[in-house]
Order: structure tokens, then sequence, then C-alpha cells
């Protein structure tokens, strides 16, 4: 892990109106780390998520950015172009429901390619290699290439979907419950394959979550929010194995043991 | 004075033609970018080319020669139809003869002929939007014009190549305007797209029902978009026009008989004739003295 932060988040907060999204929360995130956001429904997470991501303006507070050519930006401060076009080659945002995410009226080859074609790839022999290769990564029969997605189990739609945010090679991705909805076998193949590119290609992540399970086995750090602010936060270990606010030690002794 | 109810040259009063010319005009500074204007209720459906209407009424001029063309063809519905609207209204000179219209409304099509500095074609378009059935919301086609992400675009034409080996779509193919805006050239054939490049005529589009102008003016790049690996390619005929034996020209299918007799004839009724005046005969005409004693007979 390099010493520079990739993401620098100051006393970030959102309002809606007078309702409290989140309030005050600053972190860095470093290069290859994954961090983890808990906490119950209506914490608060995914309002932050949104702010990072810059889906959301902040009400006050600074993300900054550092960019490939070793600046920092401030993202509220960057144009709408410079922010869509960092979303769409140097991040990845993996959403709860694929069918967000995912075009689902065109095949998953052109799926994984849009992101190529979308930076100007124009040769549709490299583009339709990548996109097999792709799904071969996220264990997806190379021969469903060309089947749209509608024609996909719920697992087989989220491997896609991270097929698709990470073929330009980001160097963050977002996920938002990126294993909700999914049943336990098929969670465990997708953790398995998560960590494993996680690991592979030195991403940062940072994964909004309720199941505590999929911070435990994806992230090195965690946060834990209530009420809109981080009540808790470092390593997953320490954090999971000795809580030591009341509502962690709470939510820690909610895991239903089998 | 007897109470039909008047009005102005041209159908469309002034204002509105000027509201019209002014969208023009701003299309015309911008080379692809399509112009919301405030589309008129023509007397006609939508569908039936209002968008054209409205341009043609709001440039013609008392001195300038009409043609119609729908599919190529000065005498379908849709031609026949519009060019006696002109002529009732404007009560301006018509025509066949490409070379002699100073303004053409088309449906579809672009003349063989190659069109000269000083004219204008005018295009009747159902729905301006390149990006619309890969991208159903009108805020986010905006912002991906405003921004130049058209890789979507390419996504379309990516499917083509995976489901029939070869880029399939043959009509409204989209192109790039001066290398900036991609356009919808209106359901012409892809056969016609290399004619609107570097073209020496002012050409325009209009779509009624989806309030949209655009424009190309004269001498601007057209390119279509395509892959390094599958390049552009129009479409081939394997044979020439029965008629008049034009290669190189789009042609239409016309079914003969009921015995699976066909031909294939060009789809620009004037270019066929003019040929045909010329001496030009193909297939079908070969051996036309015979013909016409049997026809006789």
């Amino acid at each position: 892990m390099s010493a520079i932060p990739l993401l620098k988040v100051n006393d970030v907060s959102k309002f809606y109106g007078s309702r409290i999204g989140c309030r005050n929360v600053s972190f860095e995130l470093y290069p290859g780390e994954v961090l983890a956001v808990v906490g119950e429904s209506g914490s608060g997470k995914t309002t932050l998520l949104s702010c990072l991501s810059t889906r959301l303006m902040p009400t006050s507070g600074i993300v900054e950015y550092h960019m490939r050519d070793g600046q920092y930006r401030d993202l509220a401060r960057m144009s709408e172009a410079e922010r869509r076009f960092l979303m769409r080659t140097d991040w990845g945002f993996v959403h709860q429901n694929p069918a967000d995410g995912l075009r689902m009226t065109v095949s998953a080859g052109a799926n994984v390619g849009e992101r190529l074609m979308a930076v100007g790839d124009r040769h549709y022999g490299n583009i339709r290699a990548s996109a097999s290769d792709w799904l071969r990564r996220v264990e997806i029969e190379e021969d469903r290439i060309d089947d749209q997605p509608r024609a996909f189990s719920g697992g087989m739609r989220q491997r896609l979907q991270i097929a698709r945010n990470l073929v330009t090679s980001p160097r963050l991705v977002f996920m938002d419950e990126p294993t909700g909805g999914l049943d336990v076998s098929v969670q465990a193949r997708l953790l398995d394959l998560l960590r494993g590119l996680v690991h592979d290609l030195g991403l940062a992540a940072i994964i909004v979550t309720h199941d505590l399970a999929v911070a435990r086995l994806l992230s090195h750090r965690m946060m834990v929010m209530k009420d809109g602010a981080v009540i808790e936060q470092g390593l997953t270990d320490r954090v999971l194995d000795d809580p030591r606010e009341p509502y962690t030690q709470l939510l820690v002794s909610s895991i239903l043991q089998v | 004075m007897n109470d039909l109810a008047a009005y102005n040259f041209a159908y469309l009063d002034e204002q509105t033609k000027r509201m019209i010319r002014r969208a023009i005009l701003k299309a015309i500074a911008i080379p692809g970018y399509q112009v919301p204007f405030a589309s008129r209720e023509m007397p006609m459906p939508y569908g039936w080319g209002t968008g054209g209407v409205q341009v043609t009424a709001s440039i013609l001029g008392p001195d300038d020669v009409l043609k119609v063309i729908d599919q190529g063809a000065d005498d379908t519905t849709n031609a026949v139809s519009i060019r006696a609207f002109f002529q009732k209204v404007a009560n301006v000179a018509v025509t066949t003869k490409t070379k002699e219209a100073t303004i053409i409304q088309t449906r579809h099509r672009i003349p063989e002929e190659p069109l000269r500095e000083g004219q204008t074609l005018v295009y009747q378009v159902p729905i301006p939007e390149p990006l619309r059935f890969l991208e159903p919301r009108e805020t986010e086609t905006r912002k991906m014009h405003a921004l130049e992400e058209y890789g979507l675009m390419h996504v379309k034409l990516y499917e083509d190549i995976a489901r029939n080996g070869h880029i399939a779509t043959t009509y409204a193919y989209p192109v790039k305007v001066e290398d900036r805006y991609v356009m919808d050239p209106s359901p012409t054939p892809k056969f016609d797209n290399p004619k609107m490049h570097m073209s020496e005529a002012l050409q325009l589009f209009g779509a009624g029902r989806e309030k949209r102008i655009y424009a190309v003016p004269p001498y601007t790049q057209v390119v279509s978009l395509d892959f390094e690996d599958h390049p552009f390619e129009v479409q081939k005929f394997d044979k020439p026009c029965a008629l008049c034996g034009a290669e190189n020209v789009y042609l239409d299918e016309v079914v003969l008989d009921d015995k699976g007799g066909r031909m294939f004839v060009c789809s620009d009724t004037d270019h066929c004739e003019d040929r045909r005046a010329h001496g030009h005969a193909g297939a079908l005409l070969a051996r036309p003295t015979q013909e016409s004693q049997e026809a006789a007979e």
C-alpha cells in the first residue's frame, strides 16, 4: 500500500432539508484498501456513498481524489464532463440491483465492452476479446457472451455488473450492498470472486453493507454508522472482535449463529 | 372577397416562418446539433412529413422550383400530395427534374444526381435522436451530446456484429458531423450516407412531431460510424437497373407477377427516366421495338 491516500474525505455532511443524511464524516482511503461501511437501514450509508461517488452533492465538506496525474482534485469543483469521465474510467460503481447498473437489452459482451467503446476503442475484435476475457474472470461461460442479461440469474447479473465496471482497470470501486438479494451460496461465491479480484488488481473499494459477514470477508477497515454519523472505525477484525461502542456491540451480537 | 379563410404565402404565417428560420440558422451554425423549435400543426398527420413541410414553407420563395420525392419517387402519394400542397398555397413552380430544382424535399432518399451549390435538400425526419432506442431519457441524451459521450452508439453497432456477423443497420445509419455531433441522417438507406459528405448543397432536417431541426451546411464532413475491423460499407446490388441499366445506384425490388417474377429498378425515378431518355436500356427494355409492337397488337 502506498502512503498517499487515494481519497480524502473531510467533514462531509448531507442534509435533506432539515433531515440528516450523514454528518461530519472524515476519513482517508489508501490505494488497494477495502473499506466497509456498516450500519442499520437509514443510518446514512448509502447517502455517504452517493456523496463520495458524486451521485449527490454534499451539503458541506470536501471530497478530494488523487488523479492519475498525481494531483488532488476536489470532486465538487470538477466539471461534469470530467466527473463523468472519471466515473467511467477510473471508478466503478456496483449497484445492489444489477438492473440499475447494466443495460438489460444489449448482450453481455456489449455490456462489458461499453466502457471500452466510451473511451474510444474502435476495434471490434479487441473489444470482444477483452469482454470474453472478463466474462471468464467473473466465471460466466464464454458462450453466454451474446445473451442479454435478462436471460441471466441474479448471481450472474451481479458478476456481469462487476466485469462491466472492472474492464477499464479502475482504481476505486464503490459497491452498494453487492450481495443483497442473493442466496447464501451465491453470495459466498461472489464474495470469493470479489476478494480475489480486489487482491489481484490492487483495487481500492468502499463497500456499503448491512451484512457484517461481508465486511469481515472483504474489508481491511470498517466504519460503523448510526443516525448519519460515524460512531466507530478501525481495522475490521478489531471492530468485530472488540467492539467499543454500545451500538457496535449490539450490532455484532445480533449476528445469528448457526 | 369570399368568406373562405385566407392563408399566408406558403401556408405558415410570417411570425412562424421567422421562428423556424431562426432555428434553421442556429442549426446551420452548429452542424448536426438538434435545435428545438415550436413545431406547428400542419394540415397532414404526423409521420407524413410535417417537419419537412414546415422547413420547406419557411425557406420557400416565389422564384423557387420545388421537387418532392418519397423513397426516391416523384409520383408516390406523399410526394404528390406535398407537391400539390405547395402548388396550392405558394403557387411555386414544381418539377421532377433534380437538376432544375432549387429546393428538394425528400423522404428516405438522396437523389442520384449529385446536388450542386445553391440547392437545398429538406429531409423529413421521424425520430431525430440517434441515441433514442439506446437511451430513452431525453435529459440524458442531451447531456451525452453536450459531453460528446458517444460510446453507446458503438454499443449498437457492436450488437449488430455480435448478432449478424456484420453491421446490419441499413438505414438511419448514424454519422458524425464535422467531428463533433452524432446525427441520425433520417431513414435514408446507408447507401446515401457518402453523398452527405462534403455535399455542395445545403441539407436541412425537420422533425415535426419531435420538434427538432438540424442541418448539414455545404462542404461539411459527414462520416459514418464504424469499427476499424468492420469498416462502413454501402449496399451492393448484383444486377443493374432493369429499366435503365444503371449501376451503382440504389435499387427497389418490384414484384411483377404471382409466379415469383421480380425486377430491380432505380428507386430514383427521375434519374431512371433521364437515363432512358438518353437511350440507356436495361434488361427488361433490351428489345423495346418488339415489346412496343406486342403492346400495339
